[in-house]
């Protein structure tokens, strides 16, 4: 498994040797740490729960110190983990993985699983853009400007027939609210890395805002 | 900080590059491909019309009047490694930043005054 959670930073452009310019984003991603393992034994599928964004322990919850083990054992509290091997987290996410053996709570992700060359699927939550209508949502051409039109620049036109279905098919597309939510974008190319600076330049447009949360995976369609 | 983690795979600025100012006459030498693997150098020497900041993307536009007097522009990114030299010739005393205004000028009064420096004795 190939995976990783970083923070969007932005957009630029870099050059080859040769001079082609190449459009990429900047993600600062991880280090990540490993905050739990799932196996078929435990929780009936194999996956690894991992930690990014380190933050100031006081802005967990105690339920979430609880999770991470930064709440000391105690006679009153005999169950608390105790002795945490990872910091505190801001953010969780599970990856699924078929030998989850091979990992420990506290191991590091890094940068440097990745290579130049490499594709990848990164997801985010994209833009929330309000309540839109149908050209912007759903790229309707709307209607004439001219030829005696009025008020119909951007309207969806006809929505369903009357005599034959007499009701509006469900999923028909309308205006609605748009963005704000979960997206992937598969088979995006791994362009460069810094692992010192724990960054990583993705040919393309990665989904959501400049210092949102991304996650970055392997591709699943190709190697 | 996220500015400085955006710069990080910028290229460093090619410091062989002479400092550019708009109406300044160059000659810049810009590596082409010719067929498949040959690479030769093109000269192009015009008027700097245009200068646009913005990190890796810095650009450039040169205005040259081509053959049968039709104007040509090119812009070029700075921080292209296919920029092989930078040349500047003369500069112009100028009044905008842009010097769209060319464009629809030719001969006479497309010139620009040049920039003279009375404050130092070379001049």
């Amino acid at each position: 498994m190939k995976g990783l959670l970083g923070i969007k930073v932005g957009m630029t452009q870099i050059f080859d040797e040769t001079g082609v310019v190449t459009p990429v984003t900047i993600i600062e991603a991880g280090p990540c740490f490993v905050t739990q393992v799932k196996d078929q034994a435990s929780d009936g599928y194999g996956a690894i729960q991992v930690g990014f964004g380190e933050t100031k322990e006081k802005r967990l919850s105690g339920g979430q110190k609880g999770h991470l083990g930064l709440l000391r054992k105690s006679k009153k509290h005999p169950n608390r983990k105790g002795n945490s091997e990872v910091p505190a987290v801001r953010y969780l996410r599970e990856f699924r993985v078929e030998e989850s053996g091979d990992y420990n709570v506290g191991q590091q992700l890094t940068v440097e699983q990745f290579a130049a060359g490499d594709i990848v699927d990164v997801t985010g939550k994209t833009k929330g853009r309000g309540y839109t209508g149908v050209v912007k949502r759903w790229g309707f051409g709307g209607g004439s400007k001219t030829h005696g039109q009025s008020d119909r620049w951007r309207a969806p036109g006809s929505i369903s027939a009357a005599s034959g279905t007499g009701h509006v098919f469900k999923g028909k597309k309308m205006a609605g609210r748009t963005g704000n939510a979960r997206k992937t974008v598969q088979n995006l190319e791994v362009m460069r890395i810094d692992s010192e600076r724990n960054l990583i330049a993705i040919k393309g447009a990665v989904p959501g805002a400049k210092g949102g949360l991304v996650i970055i995976r392997g591709a699943v369609k190709k190697g | 900080m996220s500015d400085l983690l955006l710069k990080a795979f910028d290229n460093e600025p090619n410091e062989n590059f002479p400092e550019l100012h708009v109406g300044d006459s160059v000659t810049v030498y810009v590596r082409v491909n010719v067929g498949e693997r040959n690479e030769r150098v093109q000269m192009v020497r015009g008027v700097v019309i245009r200068l646009r900041n913005g990190g890796n993307n810095r650009n450039f536009t040169v205005r040259r009047i081509g053959a049968n007097g039709i104007g040509v522009e090119r812009t070029f990114l700075m921080n292209s490694p296919r920029i092989e030299r930078i040349d500047v010739h003369r500069s112009a005393h100028i009044r905008q930043a842009n010097l769209y205004y060319l464009r629809g000028r030719t001969g006479k009064s497309a010139r620009l005054r040049e920039k003279r420096d009375y404050l130092s004795k070379n001049s």
